[in-house]
């Protein structure tokens, strides 16, 4: 078969239809993984001694497992309790529950480094805790946090390839599937390797534009910018 | 449903996925060192063209999913390259530890980087060579500040090592499979495969930790990463 043809009619149609997946897959995921990520660092920072070991205990668990594992689980586990996803539902909770516990640890990072004393002037001007956590200290924490954030965020990009582990046909499966029909393994896995690659970029570069957008004159950025 | 004497029974077989799982961390952080201190030289002292190849390395090896580099390595270039026959254990342990070389040796860098520029010039004003100062003045005091960001690099390939079940290594989530499979009890063997990540995640680290201890110089902070 004419190299071009194959490309061309076979290959490129398939990876955007399973790049069409992975970017629903992201977009999924990645708001709901941010606000997950943001009330376990707030409970673990500020909630209650119970909220708080459970916020410690939700991420020393995520953190200690596979997220391969973590999906077989939520796909082939869940079933035998009677709880059943569909593949691509269950990629989405695992993708959050990972993202959410590693968006945390770097948020909480960002929550310390906020000095205390701005939560003792916030309730002394007549704030509750609450006024406070949410007007002053996470509008600074969070940007502080977003070198980590987008870190995590292409970590999310290039994991949501495990989905296809349980069966999802993303950017990763729909190669897969090119490759092994038209036994053209290194070509297609390159292309798919080059789509991964061009979208991790373009996400390296957004971040660096919004990190100036978002920042306050006069504050000083704690973290060097993101890599990779 | 009891599920210790059936894990009792599939002892033999979960250790030898567990040997297997440390071992394919072990050769990728062992080959991680190894590619990337030189890599990571490279890039802080080396001539432009060698900074631009460590630079696209890492770009491509940190851009790329682990599964995506394994299928391609696996089904692709290593059989290219009349390299079929190896194992899919060597592969995996191949393909971690070169996408481990990539982030170690940024790692690595920035250790190196934070080693004040002054110890090479004082160093050299005493009539080291350039070498000579790199091994005992350089790097001495760059790898102990690059051990606790190196040590966070074990939780990460550990993890990573349970992608190689898509190749075939038949490495601890191969066997939780074939056990859930067989046994046709899920849960319970999931989350005790979980049970011992945890614990070899952990346990790795804290093993990690101490040695940042004992190797730590007193009155030498290497808090700076």
């Amino acid at each position: 078969m004419d190299q071009a043809v194959f490309f061309f009619e076979i290959l490129l149609p398939a990876l955007m239809q399973g790049l069409v997946v992975t970017l629903q897959l992201i977009a999924c995921s990645a708001p709901f993984g941010l606000a997950l990520g943001v009330a376990v660092a707030v409970g673990r920072q500020y909630g209650n001694p119970v909220v708080s070991w459970l916020c410690k205990t939700y991420v020393f668990l995520i953190k200690g497992t596979p997220l391969l594992l973590l999906l077989f689980i939520l796909y082939f586990g869940l079933p035998s309790i009677g709880i059943t996803f569909t593949a691509f539902v269950a990629s989405v909770v695992g993708f959050i529950l990972c993202n959410g516990a590693y968006n945390a640890e770097y948020i909480r990072g960002a929550l310390i480094s906020i000095k205390e004393g701005q939560m003792v002037a916030a309730q002394a001007l007549g704030m509750t805790r609450w006024q406070a956590i949410r007007n002053v200290i996470l509008p600074q924490a969070l940007r502080r946090a977003i070198p980590g954030l987008s870190n995590e965020f292409i970590y999310l990009i290039k994991y949501s390839s495990l989905a296809y582990m349980i069966t999802v046909i993303e950017l990763s499966g729909a190669g897969k599937l090119v490759a092994t029909k038209y036994f053209t393994y290194t070509e297609s896995f390159a292309a798919v390797g080059i789509v991964y690659l061009v979208l991790v970029s373009i996400t390296t570069i957004a971040v660096t534009i919004l990190e100036k957008r978002v920042a306050v004159p006069g504050t000083v950025r704690a973290t060097p910018s993101a890599q990779l | 449903m009891d599920i210790l004497p059936i894990l009792i029974d599939w002892l033999p077989y979960l250790l030898s996925g567990i040997a297997s799982t440390l071992g394919l961390v072990l050769a990728a952080l062992g080959l991680g060192v190894l590619l990337g201190l030189p890599m990571a030289l490279g890039q802080v002292y080396g001539a432009r063209p060698v900074r631009w190849v460590v630079g696209i390395y890492v770009w491509f090896f940190r851009g790329l999913p682990i599964l995506v580099l394994l299928f391609l390595f696996w089904f692709g270039i290593f059989p290219a390259l009349g390299l079929g026959e190896l194992s899919a254990f060597i592969v995996g342990a191949v393909v971690l530890g070169l996408r481990g070389a990539a982030y170690q040796s940024q790692i690595f860098r920035g250790a190196i980087q934070s080693v004040g520029e002054g110890q090479m010039i004082a160093a050299r004003s005493l009539g080291m060579s350039r070498l000579t100062a790199i091994r005992s003045v350089i790097l001495p005091q760059a790898m102990r500040i690059a051990l606790p960001g190196w040590s966070n690099e074990y939780p990460n390939i550990l993890t990573d090592s349970a992608v190689c079940y898509a190749i075939g290594v038949v490495e601890l989530l191969t066997i939780t499979s074939r056990m859930v499979t067989q046994t046709h009890i899920t849960m319970p063997i999931y989350l005790a495969a979980a049970g011992i990540f945890i614990v070899l995640n952990y346990g790795g680290l804290k093993l990690l930790h101490r040695l940042e201890k004992r190797i730590a110089i007193p009155g030498f902070g290497t808090g700076a990463m």
